[in-house]
């Protein structure tokens, strides 16, 4: 999953817009972003955070001074442990081209030692908005781990995994009541890319207009899954 | 078996709803993924988790159990004492891992 193959296959199965989010890493980011310059599709930035809870949470952002921001607040906050390649495979970085660029030495599997409060809070600090992912799944998903949402949360949509329609993802968890319901491909590799989409009505990639779109202020729209 | 009597046997520390160490324990579970806690969980029982997010207290009181028990030296935040002591919820925190704290309870009769 070089950027420029990520950039070529989400162009070519029809995307508009995508956002990196690697697991309590940012280092892969700027790289996509460069590799689809004059390619049309949009990159947003970000990170899956996993919380202290074990939950895992979508941060986007539109630049990356804030995604930095936060992943300082994520070293500080994971253990130290290193990776073994052998068992977790290697974490690595490259560049716009595809061409190493280096690699991440700390295990990036596990929980960080912050809070979902904590995570929600540094991504709003830095005008990012959060997104708790697979909420439906037993592993690292909101609504199992936590077993209902928080009166807290933050985040102004949820990511439902691609096994569960939006009708049976709301009558699964009648909790989630109006709140909109997102799918994203989750792609851990190329032929993934693209297999879960969802429609929005915005005039541009960025946070803001995805907020909008979550609201349904002027005429943005969240439409859902797309068939 | 009474809460206060597990807290002193096993060395607790209560940090919330002292008031309600009164309560009989009728069981036990272990377990930090909630929905399954929900869905397995019995009234009365005492709650092994290391999970200190504000919702353990709502599935405690859903449920009815006896009380938490923070297990492996977990802090819980300040939101879920404070529900914790509004809702009458003994929480019970010990440096004792999960396994340890289920075993000693399994020992004193807790079944």
């Amino acid at each position: 999953m070089t950027p420029p193959a990520i950039v070529e296959r989400a162009v070519g199965v029809g995307l508009h817009v995508i956002a990196i989010t690697d697991h309590n890493a940012a280092g892969n980011a700027a790289a996509v972003r460069r590799a689809a310059a004059g390619s049309g599709l949009a990159v947003l930035v970000g990170m899956e955070v996993e919380t202290r809870e074990g939950v895992h949470v979508l941060c986007l952002f539109d630049e990356m001074g804030p995604l930095e921001e936060l992943q300082q607040e994520v070293w500080a906050h994971l253990p130290t442990a290193p990776n073994d390649p052998a068992l977790f495979g290697e974490q690595l970085l490259l560049d716009e081209r595809g061409e190493m660029a280096g690699s991440c030495d700390r295990l990036l599997l596990t929980a960080t030692g912050l809070n979902l409060a904590a995570v929600e809070a540094q991504c709003a600090a830095g005008g990012g908005l959060t997104i708790p992912s697979h909420v439906d799944r037993r592993a690292y998903g909101l609504l199992e781990v936590l077993g209902f949402l928080p009166a807290d949360l933050a985040a102004p949509a949820l990511e439902v995994s691609g096994r569960l329609t939006e009708q049976e993802a709301r009558e699964r968890y009648p909790g989630i009541a109006g709140r909109p319901l997102v799918w994203g491909s989750d792609a851990h590799c190329l032929a993934d890319i693209g297999k879960c989409q969802t429609l929005f009505e915005i005039g541009a990639a960025s946070v803001a207009e995805l907020r909008w779109a979550f609201a349904g202020t002027d005429g943005r729209a969240c439409r859902g899954r797309a068939a | 078996m009474r809460l206060a009597q597990i807290a002193a046997e096993l060395d607790l520390q209560p940090r919330s709803a002292q008031a309600s160490l009164e309560r009989a324990v009728t069981g036990g579970h272990v377990g930090d993924l909630l929905s399954a806690v929900m869905a397995q969980a019995k009234p009365g029982q005492v709650w092994v988790t290391v999970q200190v997010h504000p919702n353990i207290v709502a599935v405690a009181v859903l449920l009815g159990l006896a009380g938490i028990i923070v297990a492996a030296n977990g802090e819980p935040e300040a939101g879920t004492l404070a529900r914790a002591e509004a809702e009458g919820v003994p929480i019970l925190c010990t440096g004792l891992g999960a396994f340890e704290v289920a075993g000693r309870l399994y020992e004193l009769g807790v079944r």
